[in-house]
């Protein structure tokens, strides 16, 4: 076997593969679909159906897709500049955490300036917190993939201890939950009788910076030059130490604001179950979407389809609803199956 | 508390070497997936696929030796997943790690799922007892301590001793370092680099597939879905913390179970001024160190993460 790197790849071919491997990833795993003892075709369609067949389905799939926007965009800036932060799940919380100490009484101001000032303050402690693992990144050599991930337990330790003890709730009747936020950090809900919060918006909002950002500043080139050669961007006399930083400040600003947004648009106080993991689906977002943050826009949106969908599939045809995170991770490989074969063809001889 | 007297306990240290178990298995596997030049983040989803399927095999009537061999097979062809994405088309490791990881969480429990549907108390199964090896376990001591514990664990010490000797005195054991070293010159000494990757990425992650079986097979008795619990990122933080040797991985491996059983006697004894949940950190501040000291001498194998594809560079 031998791999040929393609020389030209057809625009089609681009956005099509991704398409194509998520087609090949639902046909893998109706093999489990069926092992349950369901018709894979009539599983799928429940799925689509539960996920976007009225539009109180599509709004709850469009507020399960918001924090996965978030999560998704500061993994695709970080592995952009090769800076591997899994720990989208800890800054989520530390977003999360910044969002209730401020929000539940400390600051009081009207809406308008309240909601600003708790996703601006949310997002700088989660950029600082990235800080931490970047720093030792480059002054210590210490791999940013352990740090970052073994940083997620100490947060989701720091939120036990929270919830059960100093944050909690004397309200909650026992329950471990801290006090909800005031009114006015409320976000205010897009479709009536609906989910659906100002946080989507705020959501795609990003994405649309995030890209001119990548495609049209200075900052966005370097930020990609330092992934693609760390070797020529210190030649070429790029502020590399500089652009690492701002990577990492605005990662872990993004995906805090996810634990903001999720915080003060869906639940209103903070839990240890706030999060089921977008920060880790966050990943496979940045994944499926190539990187590229308009792209997580649809791939946030395809996971969160996965995602609703399969909670009612699974009701409706009795199979367990873990079919959905089967489904995910099956995605993630084929979508890099897919890249890699735009990019190599392979010849056997 | 006082922790001198904790030292001397021999219940102390029986806690320490059975935590270490999983542990010892999953750095070794790890060890071997990176000296070859692999790095496998697929370990945490490899470790909770051993985990259910051992205790499947069991649950569904096999042996327990057969659980465990079923185990190292589900972890070897994880394995070869890994390999075929990182060594033969040369995708990110880090990426594709992580998705191994996802998939082998997320099937373990959709499978759980399967053969037991809607239960709230898990059923349990018959684990290995203790072995009471005749002479060495009337051992002052040193008895109790290593010979009382299950044939799982003493496996994980002979491996240890086995991994070291393979790699550091076999030409096999050169062969491996050889790929994760500079696979160029591996290659042009006609050894076949795709290939020595791949087994050392099936035979690692069959090891770490053990470490998880030991969870379900011997330290417990049934299967909770997330119990492997970060256990394998430790391994990952271990290795590092060997600087890339059996014989110190296993040492890092001991004195990690020891700051766990020392957190779970603290935790349990004093009703402290310090949350409980702090200690529960420790662990993970404990690697994070461990990392950071170790990182800026470590002698990392230099084709780690670096694909190899032929005719190239």
């Amino acid at each position: 076997m031998r791999l040929e790197p393609r020389d030209s790849v057809a625009l089609t071919w681009q956005i099509g593969a991704p398409l194509l491997a998520v087609i090949a990833s639902m046909a893998i795993c109706s093999g489990l679909i069926l092992w349950a003892g369901a018709s894979p075709l009539s599983a799928w369609g429940l799925l689509l159906k539960g996920a976007l067949g009225s539009t109180f389905a599509l709004t709850e799939t469009l507020t399960r897709a918001t924090p996965l926007i978030f999560t998704g965009l500061a993994a695709a800036v970080a592995f952009r500049a090769k800076l591997w932060n899994i720990g989208g799940e800890g800054q989520f919380y530390v977003g999360a955490c910044m969002a209730t100490w401020l929000g539940t009484g400390m600051v009081t101001l009207p809406a308008w300036l309240m909601i600003p000032f708790l996703f601006l303050s949310g997002a700088l402690a989660g950029g600082l917190f990235l800080l931490i693992p970047t720093w030792l990144k480059t002054q210590l050599k210490a791999d940013e993939v352990v740090t970052t991930l073994l940083l997620n337990f100490v947060v989701l330790l720091v939120v036990n201890w929270l919830v059960f003890g100093p944050w909690k709730d004397p309200m909650a009747m026992g329950w471990p939950q801290a006090a909800p936020v005031i009114d006015q950090a409320m976000l205010p809900v897009l479709v009536p009788k609906s989910s659906l919060h100002l946080g989507f918006i705020l959501a795609l909002a990003c994405a649309l910076a995030v890209w001119w950002m990548m495609r049209f500043t200075v900052w966005g080139f370097e930020i990609r030059a330092v992934g693609a050669s760390l070797k020529a961007s210190t030649f070429a006399g790029m502020p590399v130490g500089a652009t690492i930083i701002r990577t990492a400040l605005l990662s872990g600003g993004l995906a805090a604001m996810a634990g903001v947004s999720e915080l003060c648009g869906v639940k209103g106080y903070l839990t240890l179950d706030l999060s089921p993991g977008f920060g880790y689906s966050g990943i496979v977002v940045a994944m499926l979407a190539a990187l590229h943050p308009l792209g997580v826009v649809l791939s946030a949106t395809f996971i969160a389809v996965i995602y609703i969908g399969a909670d009612s599939m699974s009701r409706a045809i009795n199979i367990s609803n873990y079919i959905a995170d089967v489904t995910t991770a099956v995605s993630l490989l084929t979508v890099l199956l897919a890249m890699f074969l735009t990019r190599y063809r392979i010849r056997w001889k | 508390m006082d922790i001198l007297s904790l030292f001397l306990e021999t219940g102390f240290w029986l806690a320490t070497v059975r935590m270490a178990t999983p542990l010892i298995f999953g750095t070794m596997g790890e060890l071997i997936c990176e000296r070859a030049g692999v790095l496998n983040l697929g370990i945490e989803g490899i470790m909770a696929a051993g985990c259910m399927s051992g205790w499947t095999w069991v649950f569904l009537g096999g042996t327990l030796w057969g659980g465990v061999l079923f185990a190292a097979c589900v972890g070897a062809a994880l394995g070869l997943l890994h390999a075929v994405f990182t060594v033969h088309l040369g995708l990110s490791q880090h990426v594709t790690g992580l998705g191994i990881t996802m998939l082998g969480a997320s099937l373990s429990s959709f499978v759980f799922r399967m053969v037991l549907p809607q239960v709230t108390t898990p059923p349990k199964i018959i684990p290995f007892a203790p072995l009471d090896i005749p002479v060495l376990s009337s051992l002052p001591f040193l008895g109790p301590v290593l010979f009382s514990q299950t044939a799982l664990t003493l496996l994980a010490f002979i491996l240890v001793g086995v991994t070291a000797y393979v790699l550091l005195r076999t030409p096999l054991g050169l062969a491996l370092r050889m790929v994760g070293e500079n696979p160029l010159a591996a290659e042009a000494q006609g050894l076949s680099v795709l290939a020595l990757r791949t087994g050392a990425v099936m035979v690692g992650s069959a090891f770490m597939a053990v470490g998880g079986a030991f969870l379900t097979l011997a330290a417990f008795d049934a299967y909770y879905i997330g119990m492997v619990n970060g256990r394998g990122w430790i391994c990952i933080a271990l290795v590092v913390f060997s600087s890339w040797k059996p014989g110190k991985a296993l040492l890092g491996a001991l004195l990690f179970a020891a700051f766990d059983a020392i957190q779970m006697r603290v935790q349990q004894q004093s009703i402290s001024a310090i949350p409980y949940q702090f200690y529960l950190m420790l662990p993970y501040l404990c690697s994070i160190l461990a990392l950071i000291t170790m990182s800026s001498k470590a002698a990392y194998p230099k084709a780690l993460l670096v694909p190899f594809r032929k005719g190239e560079r």
